[in-house]
């Protein structure tokens, strides 16, 4: 018997909590339920891009050189929440109250982004063994394998490619935290973290 | 062959052996990238000596869309009947990270950036 109230976590990688309440932070909610994914996909780019944009307040391109940071800085938070946006859609669980959040956070020079979605408990065990992976092993290797596969066996599922980009691409650092609520809550729900140093 | 949207246009012109792709890809996985990446086979399974890919307008691509002009560039490979010149622009950022990779799928592909 689990009771109210009870929460298992796991984590992966180097997560790191949500610091609320020291520098900057944003969060964005959707209810994925509310309207068809084909018509939701879109906002994926759109807060993406949002968020890209509120960010470049705080680099300001006065110069050559700080314009050139503002617009990796720009290019990279747009590339990363729209992964983590889609993957979420994506993967997340229908529950009628379920919603999908991402929140930034920006510290000195860290840019942290965390979404969270719920998903499938039976997808779990595989979903862990993957990151097992993406943790321990190359991902520029891992990376150039899994485009090679993808092209052998040109299936329709998921490119699998999302996080290997993250880490390959724009070096940011990822983690993950399960909360497992049970059956009377959100089931298992998943917050995925990236972090760049900028 | 042309496929035009409001967010993205991709289109081939034939006496030139050209892909023009402009715009941002964010389509939703492999199906909804499935016109596209035919209209880039066809491109490749015509075996001109020369096939030019020019993304120099093109925003914005996705881990799909990555993963769909990675097959594109296999398919060349395959083949071996073509030289790939990608063209594209240091404007938009995720160009000099990303296009770096379909040369390790392909060596003699040149990347062309502005």
């Amino acid at each position: 018997m689990v009771e109210s109230g009870w929460a298992m976590t796991q984590r992966f990688g180097n997560f790191i909590a949500r610091r609320a309440g020291s520098g900057e932070y944003l969060k964005i909610g959707f209810s994925p339920n509310s309207i068809p994914l084909q018509q939701r996909w879109r906002n994926n780019g759109l807060s993406a891009d949002f968020l890209a944009d509120y960010l470049s307040t705080f680099f300001p391109g006065k110069d050559p050189d700080s314009a050139e940071r503002q617009a990796e800085i720009k290019d990279a938070v747009s590339y990363l929440a729209n992964e983590l946006l889609e993957n979420a859609m994506k993967f997340s669980y229908a529950l009628p109250q379920h919603t999908v959040s991402i929140e930034m956070f920006l510290e000195a020079d860290v840019i942290s982004l965390y979404v969270t979605n719920n998903l499938d408990p039976s997808t779990l065990a595989g979903f862990q063994a993957y990151i097992q992976r993406l943790l321990t092993e190359d991902p520029g290797a891992l990376y150039m394998e899994r485009l090679e596969r993808n092209a052998a066996e040109n299936s329709e599922e998921a490119s699998g490619l999302g996080f290997l980009t993250m880490l390959n691409n724009y070096g940011a650092t990822l983690a993950w935290e399960f909360t497992d609520f049970g059956e009377s809550g959100d089931g298992v729900t998943v917050t995925t973290m990236a972090q760049l140093t900028v | 062959m042309e496929i035009s949207h409001e967010n993205y246009q991709i289109y081939y012109d034939e006496a030139t052996a050209t892909i023009t792709c402009q715009g941002s890809f964010r389509l939703r996985g492999g199906p909804e990238y499935q016109p596209i990446l035919d209209l880039l086979m066809q491109a490749a399974n015509a075996k001109p000596e020369t096939l030019t890919l020019d993304v120099s307008a093109l925003e914005f691509l996705n881990s799909s869309g990555i993963n769909t002009l990675s097959k594109f560039i296999l398919q060349v490979r395959n083949h071996n009947a073509s030289t790939i010149i990608i063209k594209g622009n240091n404007q938009y950022r995720w160009q000099e990270k990303s296009l770096i990779n379909f040369q390790k799928l392909l060596p003699t592909l040149q990347l062309e950036v502005q």
